[in-house]
């Protein structure tokens, strides 16, 4: 990795109380100056300096932040197949960077909206733990009232949309929170979050279209983990260089496995995007499960290629080699600090567990805001009829 | 009370034929007096005084501003509230229709046009995935005020393509609300609703209503107006057969009625106005009064608004009935061109007589 300038001061590393679910950072935030390790490529635009600013404090809260996010991930997948999580599941480990980099880079006025695979771009939104446990076992207490699902989280006070099952629909619904945005005169943008599968759908090509003609303030991030559920991008995209699909809007090819990287462009796409409307950032990144729980990721592609990745472009590893050689941390200070985060997360499992599920009345609640005394029915309508109040 | 119903049939867009019809109008449907107001004119006056009162408001869809709408709807709104508050589309239903939602997703109140709801059917995954069900999924904290507002149902001579009502498909949506204006009064106090209301809600309209003028109330004239969503109206009050149905199709009811009247049966005719929700306890009312059903729709028969009126009323009412229900519906076919075949393919007034007579045991 390029380093531009060490910093040699040893910073007080301040031992994390033991309440576990404020995020604990160092209180350093000098500016420290790093190149990411791979240049950024652009199509009709400038690309950003290579050179990022960061801190201590930043760095140290990327790598507990991905800490948190691996975990996560690694506790639904044991609790998919103890069978406590059912239906769909959609795993993001490998790909934390890109959640962390973009909150490190916008406010939580900036709007987000991704697909299923929503858990870790959830809580960068700071959603809590214990509500994505309690949401993916269907409980009372999840994010969503266990009435959603995995591929439901929403943080609307974070202005998270969501979480969408459609592959491809969050394009548009993106562009229409940036259109309001806009509407609003806010001088706020959105980040509509998408895959190298969606990439191909026609409402992209027709929001990004509007979006290109009406000055909306809308960044398409396409997370280009380089598989389609199982079809890789050279077998669906005539042309995978999704940075450059949007033809008349310019695009950035990013490191997405590069948290620092993911940062610099997010706050150039942000600035980009206010001024001059619309963008593409491309990040190159990757996912060590496989589409869903219920595929092994071996049909096509091969343990080496998953292994590989993992030793060479892991975000978390690279976080950790960045923190022990600008000397902000030891190597006992991030196994603990990971130590923590997975008590952290245990905890929250545990508690998870332990919140009843929706009262059964539950069933009809949520339907309308407004519901004008409608009637609505159970399986058995003469058993089971309510009046919405 | 005899009231002068002037219709103009448009024809190959533009051209139009101006025929006087008279027919009878209760005198308690109406307030007494005046003012008439064609539904054309209800509609744009609706959306043109909510965007007045709400800046939030604002009209979306392919050819609303500059070419004042397709169907004339949105005519004057460009130039009263300009571009920021009335956008034209590309032809890009399944993009600006996201884009709509993803927009009421952030608070704004869209009311998105669809030149006829045939082409919805290009964006039916956001009417259904992104807007009815979002309330739901996000227990209460993504909520949609969105309107899906546009012509449905049969044109004159336009096609299969352009001829489907949609109605049943989207009124078996929970989270939807659908609503189906037939008079101008019902066109201002419906789209008053549908827009004010935080929901989303799918405002069926028809394209050989718009020019037809109706008497209109001085209240139903007061920019606050505003009906229930859920409420059907009886238009005509009877005792022998109820007869059930919505949109353009009431029209043919009431003169259904008055044929009936002709041979000594009343019949009471009930104008939905809200397909769902659907008003069943008024429906069920006037079944357990006459003890007949007829119900009326334009659409395909086959799993249809009327199919589930019929439903309805056996579950709930089936000891107060004295004959088998009736659905007159279109036929099950796709629309033909040839204007006789297209005849046959709707409900004609003869069609709802004899069912009605049918239903009366006064014929086979």
């Amino acid at each position: 990795m390029a380093l531009s300038r060490l910093s040699l001061r040893s910073n007080p590393f301040l031992k994390p109380s033991t309440t576990s679910i404020r995020r604990h950072v160092s209180t350093d935030t000098t500016p420290i100056t790093i190149e990411t390790a791979v240049p950024f490529e652009s199509h009709l635009c400038d690309a950003p300096s290579r050179s990022v600013v960061t801190s201590s404090s930043e760095i140290l809260s990327f790598f507990r932040d991905m800490a948190r996010m691996r975990r996560t991930e690694i506790a639904a997948d044991s609790l998919y197949k103890a069978k406590m999580i059912r239906g769909f599941c959609h795993l993001y480990d490998g790909q934390e960077a890109l959640a962390v980099g973009m909150e490190a880079a916008i406010t939580k006025k900036d709007a987000i909206i991704t697909s299923y695979r929503d858990h870790c771009t959830f809580l960068g939104r700071g959603g809590e733990l214990v509500e994505a446990f309690s949401e993916l076992m269907g409980r009372k207490r999840g994010c969503s009232n266990g009435k959603g699902g995995s591929m439901h989280f929403y943080k609307k006070d974070a202005c998270f949309y969501g979480g969408h099952g459609i592959v491809g629909a969050q394009i548009p619904l993106g562009c229409g929170l940036a259109f309001a945005q806009k509407y609003s005169k806010e001088e706020f943008v959105t980040f509509a979050l998408y895959g190298d599968g969606a990439a191909n759908q026609g409402q992209l090509f027709e929001a990004l279209n509007i979006a290109a003609l009406w000055d909306l303030p809308a960044i398409l991030v396409c997370e280009n983990n380089h598989y389609g559920m199982g079809t890789a991008t050279w077998r669906s995209a005539k042309s995978p260089a999704y940075f450059k699909r949007g033809d008349y809007v310019p695009g950035l090819k990013v490191d997405g496995m590069d948290a620092l990287a993911v940062k610099q462009a997010c706050k150039f796409a942000k600035e980009h995007a206010l001024k001059n409307g619309p963008i593409v950032l491309e990040m190159d990144t990757y996912r060590y499960h496989g589409h869903s729980m219920s595929d092994p990721g071996s049909t096509y592609r091969t343990r080496d290629e998953v292994s590989g990745v993992r030793q060479v472009r892991d975000p978390i590893e690279r976080v950790r080699k960045l923190l022990l050689s600008y000397d902000i941390a030891t190597e006992k200070e991030l196994k603990d600090m990971e130590k923590e985060v997975r008590k952290e997360v245990d905890d929250a499992v545990a508690q998870a567990k332990e919140s009843p599920v929706p009262e059964p009345s539950e069933l009809f609640t949520n339907m309308y805001v407004k519901d004008c005394g409608v009637e609505s029915f159970g399986a058995d309508r003469k058993e089971l009829k309510v009046t919405l109040t | 009370m005899w009231g002068i119903l002037r219709q103009r049939a448009v024809v190959d867009g533009g051209l139009s034929l101006r025929r006087t019809r008279s027919a009878l109008v209760s005198a308690r449907s109406y307030a007494a007096g005046s003012k008439e107001m064609t539904v054309r004119d209800a509609l744009n006056s609706a959306i043109d005084e909510e965007m007045s009162a709400d800046p939030k408001v604002f009209v979306m869809g392919e050819e609303v501003g500059q070419y004042q709408g397709a169907y004339k709807i949105t005519k004057g709104l460009l130039e009263k509230y300009g571009p920021e508050r009335v956008y034209d589309t590309p032809i890009t239903e399944a993009g600006f229709t996201g884009i709509g939602v993803g927009a009421a997703y952030a608070g704004l109140k869209p009311v998105v046009e669809f030149m006829t709801f045939n082409f919805s059917m290009q964006a039916i995954d956001h009417i259904i995935n992104s807007a009815a069900k979002s309330n739901y999924m996000s227990a209460g904290q993504i909520n949609v005020p969105i309107v899906f507002r546009g012509p449905n149902g049969a044109a004159a001579g336009v096609g299969a393509q352009h001829s489907q009502c949609y109605a049943a498909w989207y009124a078996s949506v929970p989270g939807l609300k659908v609503l189906a204006p037939y008079s101008a009064e019902d066109a201002r106090g419906l789209l008053k609703a549908a827009i004010r209301d935080p929901d989303p809600v799918v405002f069926l309209e028809n394209e050989l209503l718009y020019g037809e003028s109706f008497p209109i109330s001085e209240e139903a004239l007061d920019s606050s107006f505003c009906l229930p969503i859920g409420k059907a109206k009886i238009e005509r009050e009877g005792k022998d057969v109820t007869i059930v149905t919505f949109s353009k199709m009431v029209g043919f009811a009431l003169k259904a009625a008055e044929k009936l009247a002709e041979e000594g049966i009343s019949a009471e005719v009930i104008n939905l106005r809200s397909i769902r929700p659907l008003d069943r306890a008024t429906i069920n009312a006037s079944v357990r009064k006459t003890s007949r059903l007829v119900t009326v729709e334009e659409g395909f028969p086959q799993h249809g608004v009327c199919a589930e009126i019929c439903a309805s009323v056996v579950e709930e009412s089936f000891s107060y009935l004295d004959a088998p229900v009736e659905r007159i519906a279109g036929a099950d076919v796709p629309m033909p061109y040839a204007a006789n075949l297209e005849r046959l393919a709707l409900p004609q007034v003869e069609d709802i007589v004899r069912a009605a007579k049918r239903a009366c045991y006064r014929s086979k």
